[in-house]
């Protein structure tokens, strides 16, 4: 009895040492909060066009057989303007269709800021009143969703994407759903 | 060529670790004097070697020499002087050298101060020093080799994690590792008394002054950490029960444990294996915190240096080192033998209650930390772990152990009596009652427990300054022992700091409001206008920053310039909080999102008593320090202070 005393903190190492070495094999993300929205259909969408004479963005443009990007932005938000680069590589290089969203944002200030940096947006709508954000789960921006062709939402990033969620989950979500 | 000398020396110091984690091994269980010698030569040669690779490191670093692959990535020529020498350790492989390095230096240290230990004790603890040793240096050279080549070299660097182009972070990591790797020596010596078999009063008066330094340093280094954390991350808050914070934290709590634990075995000759267990627990959560901040298991702040396959590396380090020291400890820890017994109320029966406390609150902290990490591989759930958890759980067990704090040491070795003991302290309780009422009714009425806590850092600091007071009836100041003196500066520190966090949380004032140029707002007696927003362009990021005017009663009172940084190149967003402080409140403002058509938010805290958090940690680590240069601790003193030892603790 007594020597089971001095046998227990090796247990509880080994417990925990178990733990550790399941985490780092799982492939688990600590830094994902998780998403409700992945793997269910896609929240309606149902916007006036940002730009000026175009059609309203509805739902058939997420069920158009081919994968699409949403993505919500605001003039007035920094780390927007740091992932901004990687949306026109996308759209240029690798073809992908993205619909911009502008969110709780003036149509002139979005439109100045997509002019100043470009505009790698095939739709753009515009949430001024921040409703369809909320619908689609929406905890500030930027956030990036990927609708596969059949209006099922596949990846769910929270805050600017990063050049290896673009070539780790991005590129391949687009490939693979085609 | 330097950088391959430095490479080729690392080689070398692993084979002399290997020699030196071997040989004077064998030479203690055979007795044999001249491979039990060996173990001090080894010590010494393999600090040298480690030494001249930290040097050629640290030289291509301020040479600039973009050949090597470490310093394109962590450096660049534009960058001060001081964050090229931080950046030596301010990334993965520099870090693990520093580890390594910081390993073998403590390792000579030993080799030269043990002059005095047993000559089978001294190679023993060489050669578990060495034995970690290995580990680092092996780490070093098959993963994570800092001085790998570039062919053909950049132009330049990447430049250093804007995060870290701190002061206060240019010297977090060294104080840090110098608290975790100290507490490898104590591990040491840990397993050393396993493998002899043997535990003493001597033994222990080896183990306290490595205790002692290791955790002077990593108090510093925590401090350092919280202070930083406070002005750069800019939520008003110095403590965020971040799983970083945590992890230093848990070694802290440890060891202050174990620094506690040794006085009774030194004096008392009892609580053995229970100390033998905290030493090398100690060191296994310095390790566990390492791994969780560099495998990527938990997040935080220091996303940097994060890899799973580095992390897998760690892990099996930690299982071997811990494991095996626990093996070792479930093995042969049964046979030693207590010596003393004593009343539960007495010196030791307050030291076992200190240490039951603070374990307790070390095993809340790693459970508060790996609980997300549990949840999430067991069903999936995501949730963190913040500070309602902590707050509800971690500062009521503060309570109890602030409470007996002062009246630990009253009470007499072995048997003692309780009433006497709080009748000395009566005048300490008076005051701080009278703190803590003050604090209800003038300060703040609306929270009791703050003005509680209020109290408890008074007790702590008057309880303290009474145990002095008591014993300089018998002697002078200077006839009283260096470890007596630091345990009084150390605790009444410890109060400071209670004052400091109580107030800071408690009593602070904010505000936030979007202000655009031009606009004012009043602030807790102050009016403050918000005079202009300009782009900055820094070296390597584009700044704005915001100009306040704040003025008293219509006179300039002080200009703060709070920024928000945003590092183009690693897209990170860095604020700079403007505090102005005057020792007894911080004001403090930072600036937040906003754009001209909008205006821009404002924070703006005043923090009471805030800089007596880190000064009060300070203290603390000055404390232990003073303690640290008592006769009878001084490393490498004369074995003699044995019979000088008072004879003061008279048995009945």
């Amino acid at each position: 009895m007594r020597r089971a005393i001095f046998i227990l903190p090796l247990l509880t190492l080994a417990l925990m040492a178990g733990f550790f070495a399941w985490s780092l094999t799982s492939g688990r993300d600590p830094a994902s909060i998780g998403s409700v929205m992945v793997g269910r259909p896609a929240p309606k969408l149902d916007l006036a066009a940002l730009r000026e004479g175009e059609p309203a963005l509805t739902d058939a443009l997420l069920k158009s057989g081919k994968p699409v990007l949403v993505n919500f932005f605001a003039s007035w938000c920094t780390p927007c303007l740091a992932e901004h680069p990687l949306f026109t590589r996308l759209a240029e290089r690798d073809g992908a269709t993205i619909i911009g969203i502008a969110w709780k944002n003036k149509r002139d200030d979005a439109l100045k800021w997509l002019k100043r940096l470009g505009d790698p947006f095939k739709y753009a709508g515009l949430d001024l009143e921040g409703r369809t954000g909320l619908d689609w789960g929406l905890s500030g921006v930027p956030e990036t969703y990927l609708v596969d062709g059949q209006g099922i939402v596949r990846l769910h990033f929270r805050g600017p994407i990063t050049e290896r969620d673009l070539n780790e989950r991005i590129l391949p979500a687009l490939k693979g759903a085609k | 060529m330097v950088a391959e000398l430095g490479h080729f020396a690392l080689i070398l110091a692993l084979a002399v670790a290997l020699v030196q984690a071997t040989v004077p091994l064998i030479g203690a269980s055979r007795n044999d004097d001249r491979l039990m010698a060996l173990g001090r030569t080894a010590a010494l040669t393999q600090a040298f070697l480690v030494v001249l690779a930290f040097g050629a490191l640290t030289q291509a670093y301020v040479t600039s020499d973009f050949s090597v692959a470490n310093v394109v990535d962590n450096s660049h020529s534009a960058k001060p002087l001081l964050y090229k020498i931080s950046g030596v350790w301010g990334n993965h492989e520099g870090s693990m050298l520093l580890w390594a390095l910081i390993l073998a230096l403590f390792g000579a240290a030993v080799a030269v101060f043990g002059a005095g230990l047993p000559d089978t004790l001294r190679s023993r603890v060489l050669a578990i020093q060495a034995l970690i040793g290995v580990g680092f240096l092996a780490f070093l050279l098959f993963t994570s080799n800092p001085f790998e080549r570039v062919v053909p070299a950049p132009a330049d660097g990447n430049g250093l994690n804007p995060l870290l182009q701190d002061p206060g972070l240019a010297f977090h990591p060294p104080l840090l590792y110098l608290g975790y790797v100290g507490f490898s020596v104590t591990y040491a010596f840990a397993i050393a008394a396993l493998l002899e078999g043997r535990v003493d009063a001597a033994w222990a008066r080896w183990v306290r002054p490595w205790t002692l330094a290791a955790w002077c340093f990593l108090t510093l280094g925590i401090a350092l950490g919280s202070w930083w954390a406070y002005y750069i991350l800019g939520w008003g808050g110095f403590w965020f029960w971040d799983p970083v914070e945590n992890a230093s934290l848990m070694p802290w709590l440890a060891g202050t444990a174990l620094l506690h634990s040794a006085i009774v075995v030194e004096k008392r000759d009892a609580l053995k294996s229970w100390t033998v267990l905290l030493a090398i627990l100690a060191f296994s959560l310095s390790l566990l915190g390492t791994f969780l901040v560099r495998s990527g298991v938990l997040t935080s702040v220091h996303a940097f240096a994060q890899d799973p396959a580095r992390g897998l590396y760690i892990l099996g380090f930690l299982l071997a080192v811990t494991g095996g020291g626990l093996v070792l400890y479930a093995w042969r820890a049964p046979q030693l033998q207590g010596g003393g017994l004593f009343q539960p109320i007495s010196r030791e029966g307050g030291l076992i209650l200190n240490n039951l406390l603070l374990c307790t609150l070390t095993v809340t902290v790693l459970l508060g930390t790996l609980y997300p990490l549990f949840l999430d591989l067991l069903t999936g759930d995501k949730v963190s772990v913040g500070p309602p958890f902590f707050n509800a759980t971690f500062v009521p067990l503060c309570a109890p152990l602030f409470a007996a704090l002062c009246v630990g040491p009253f009470l007499g070795w072995k048997r003692a009596e309780l009433w006497p003991a709080l009748m000395r302290l009566r005048v300490a309780f008076v005051v701080s009652l009278a703190a803590a009422l003050i604090a209800m009714t003038m300060i703040d009425s609306r929270s009791t427990l703050a003005a509680l806590a209020f109290g408890f850092g008074v007790w702590l600091i008057v309880g303290s300054l009474w145990a002095l007071a008591d014993r300089l009836k018998q002697g002078t100041l200077r006839t009283t022992p260096r470890a007596t003196l630091g345990m009084v500066i150390a605790h009444a520190s410890l109060g400071i700091v209670v004052l400091g966090s109580v107030a800071t949380s408690a009593w602070h004032t904010e505000v936030m409001q979007t202000m655009k140029p031009g606009d004012r707002l009043s602030f807790a007696g102050y009016a403050v206008q918000l005079d202009k927003i300009e782009q900055v362009q820094g070296p390597n990021y584009v700044a704005e920053r915001a100009t306040l005017i704040v003025t008293v009663g219509g006179k300039p009172y002080t200009v703060l310039q709070p920024e928000r940084r945003l590092f183009t190149v690693q897209r990170r967003q860095v604020a700079e909080t403007a505090i102005q402080t005057n020792f007894l409140r911080d004001f403090y403002a930072t600036l937040g999102e906003g754009d001209p058509s909008q205006g821009w938010v404002i924070r703006l805290y005043l923090n009471p008593l805030a800089p007596w958090i880190w000064l009060g940690a300070a203290f603390m680590a000055f404390g232990g320090f003073v303690s640290l240069s008592d006769r009878r601790l001084r490393i490498g003193a004369p074995r003699s202070s044995k019979t000088r030892r008072p004879a003061a603790q008279p048995a009945e």
